[in-house]
């Protein structure tokens, strides 16, 4: 993507390669995290919790939504929000992969929703901060839809994790297998320290700890462990996608790649 | 329509002469227009068929999710996604408050779904039809939600003061999806030439089904009388149908697009002199058939309202058993 320049002049950002992948990151995340969420609406294991998740992930589109318009802003080529969502391939996608993991059952997506928004948080707290405006104010709209997020996937997580033998054994699973991918979201690239760098974003490594101290509290009640040795799963932030993402945005992407060009 | 078929006590509605004085005093209630509320004496009649009523489109609503469901990680835009997801959203909403109200007469929301999933329950035969392409999504919120709009606004006027309150949030939301489903028709029928065939192919397949929720003639139906005695059906099938027609034929016609009946035409004579459309006659076989299970989608609807409940049996188990296990604490505390 050719943002590597400051075009005008008059403008007062400094970096605006940065403030790109910025957007981009926290936009696919948004938007790859509310498509997995958005395939449950109908199915959930009640409807209270359908209704819920729903919720969840028309924040997350919403949120996406800004970040994605913000990023074809500086880009400068005239690509919409929905150009970005609908019209790229998989390997310029920049989320990570821990919000395209697969649905699992209702505990795996739980388990997903809550790491990803024990980070979330975090993020959005550090980017309140940014030298870039347009990120403070999307970052201070998306942080109370986030609030609401975290309470309600630690509540899950806790009651399930100190559930039933079951639902004890199948968070613990959940925890097992996605904790790895959840790493992404803590180990910084040079695009993440170029973001930080220019002030645009926050140091990771000061994200990952508050989120890690939050998680080590949510989990002792929930009675699970977090595994101690897990390798980072990761790929996600450099285009290198899990398999299953390909079907995922063949799916998202079906009506605009066979009818290119029209309006919706 | 979403309650298509409601059984009510088989018998012809009794005469105030006939009644004793508690069920008098009751049908003068409802006569005066004045709302019946969960604690107060009914009959039993009336509690009973207020259940199916209620439950059959609170059933309605939950499966009503899937097909439209179907689309949503399809949906072309992020605002046709967002907007697609939130209608969705609603109907379980929808769903949630007509499970509360058939609660108020006795019945448990477990026990409602017990009977849905074992097929002992109906729902409208209208989500037993697949959604093939996106234009479904348009002809849906336009036809569908426009014919429930249709039966749904007397029923803000029910006897029943849980279901008319129920009924009054419920329209309000009806309204805007209509207005949605009717905005991706007119973007389909003024778009591209393969949008529009789109357009016209749902129209197709969708009128017939629509026409079908009304439910079959009740002009002669003792189960109709006696639920407009009890002032939980206001309108006869027929008028309701007809209404429907006449509202949503000009409409086609403002899209550029044909209702599959060669046999519409104007009639001056209508309506009491007001005129209004003639239509060809339903073809009520495949309207029972449909409502005997076997419809198009009717196993993999219900299938998946299965899949869905035990699928999720150890979360739900899960959560309570953390609600007992918190209780114990705080009684040892
Ligand atoms: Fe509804
Ligand atoms: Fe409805
Ligand atoms: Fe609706």
């Amino acid at each position: 993507m050719g943002v590597e320049t400051i075009r005008k002049p008059a403008d007062t950002r400094v970096a605006v390669k940065p403030a790109f992948d910025l957007a981009l990151r926290m936009g696919d995340n948004a938007l790859i995290l509310a498509q997995r969420n958005a395939a449950w609406c109908g199915h959930a294991p009640a409807l209270e919790e359908d209704i819920a998740l729903a919720n969840v992930a028309l924040d997350l589109i919403g949120q996406a939504k800004l970040w994605l318009g913000y990023a074809g802003e500086l880009e400068g080529e005239g690509r919409s929000a929905d150009d970005l969502a609908f019209l790229r391939d998989g390997r310029e996608f920049r989320n990570v992969l821990l919000v395209e993991t697969p649905n699992g059952d209702f505990g795996q997506t739980t388990m997903r929703q809550w790491l990803y928004d024990s980070w979330h948080h975090f993020m959005l707290e550090g980017l309140k901060a940014s030298s870039d405006e347009r990120i403070v104010e999307i970052a201070e709209k998306s942080a109370k839809e986030v609030a609401y997020h975290l309470e309600r996937s630690t509540d899950l997580v806790i009651r399930l994790g100190d559930g039933t033998d079951e639902s004890h054994k199948r968070m613990q699973d959940a925890l097992d297998y996605l904790w790895p991918f959840a790493r992404e979201l803590d180990v910084a690239d040079d695009a993440d320290r170029a973001i930080a760098a220019a002030g645009i974003g926050p140091d990771l490594a000061s994200v990952a700890e508050k989120a890690l101290a939050y998680r080590s509290e949510a989990l002792s009640q929930a009675t699970l462990t977090a595994p101690t040795d897990a390798v980072p799963r990761k790929g996600g932030k450099a285009g290198v996608h899990s398999e299953a993402f390909g079907f995922m945005l063949a799916e998202m992407q079906v009506l605009q790649r066979t009818h290119p060009g029209v309006k919706w | 329509m979403y309650a298509q078929k409601v059984e009510s006590t088989g018998a012809r509605p009794k005469s105030l002469d006939e009644m004793d004085p508690q069920e008098r005093a009751f049908q003068e209630r409802i006569d005066a227009n004045i709302k019946i509320e969960p604690k107060e004496w009914m009959p039993e009649g009336y509690r009973k068929t207020l259940i199916r009523q209620i439950s059959q489109h609170a059933h309605s609503e939950i499966v009503g999710q899937l097909p439209e469901g179907n689309w949503i990680t399809r949906a072309p835009t992020l605002d046709r996604k967002a907007i697609l997801l939130a209608k969705v959203q609603d109907e379980a909403g929808h769903g949630l408050y007509l499970y509360c109200a058939a609660e108020t007469l006795g019945v448990t929301r477990d026990q409602l779904t017990e009977q849905l999933l074992s097929g002992k329950a109906k729902y409208s035969s209208i989500f037993n039809y697949p959604t093939l392409t996106w234009a479904d999504i348009g002809a849906i919120g336009w036809l569908v939600d426009g014919a429930a709009i249709m039966n749904q606004v007397p029923l803000q006027r029910c006897s029943y003061g849980p279901y008319s309150r129920a009924m009054i949030r419920v329209c309000k939301e009806e309204s805007f999806h209509q207005r949605q489903g009717y905005d991706i028709m007119m973007v389909l029928s003024k778009g591209s030439e393969e949008q529009r065939a789109m357009a016209q192919d749902a129209l197709n397949r969708w009128w017939w089904p629509s026409l079908m929720m009304f439910g079959p003639s009740d002009a002669e139906s003792v189960h109709s009388a006696q639920s407009m005695a009890w002032g939980i059906k206001q309108d006869s099938n027929d008028d309701l149908r007809q209404k429907f027609v006449d509202q949503t034929v000009p409409q086609a016609e403002y899209l550029g697009l044909k209702v599959p009946d060669d046999d519409i035409v104007w009639n001056e004579a209508k309506n009491d002199g007001k005129g209004g459309y003639d239509f060809g006659e339903v073809n009520w076989d495949e309207f029972f058939d449909v409502l005997a299970g076997n419809g198009p989608c009717n196993a993999e609807r219900l299938g998946a309202r299965v899949k869905a409940w035990e699928d999720g049996a150890w979360f739900r188990d899960g959560l309570m058993a953390h609600a007992d296990k918190q209780a114990a604490r705080k009684i040892a505390a």
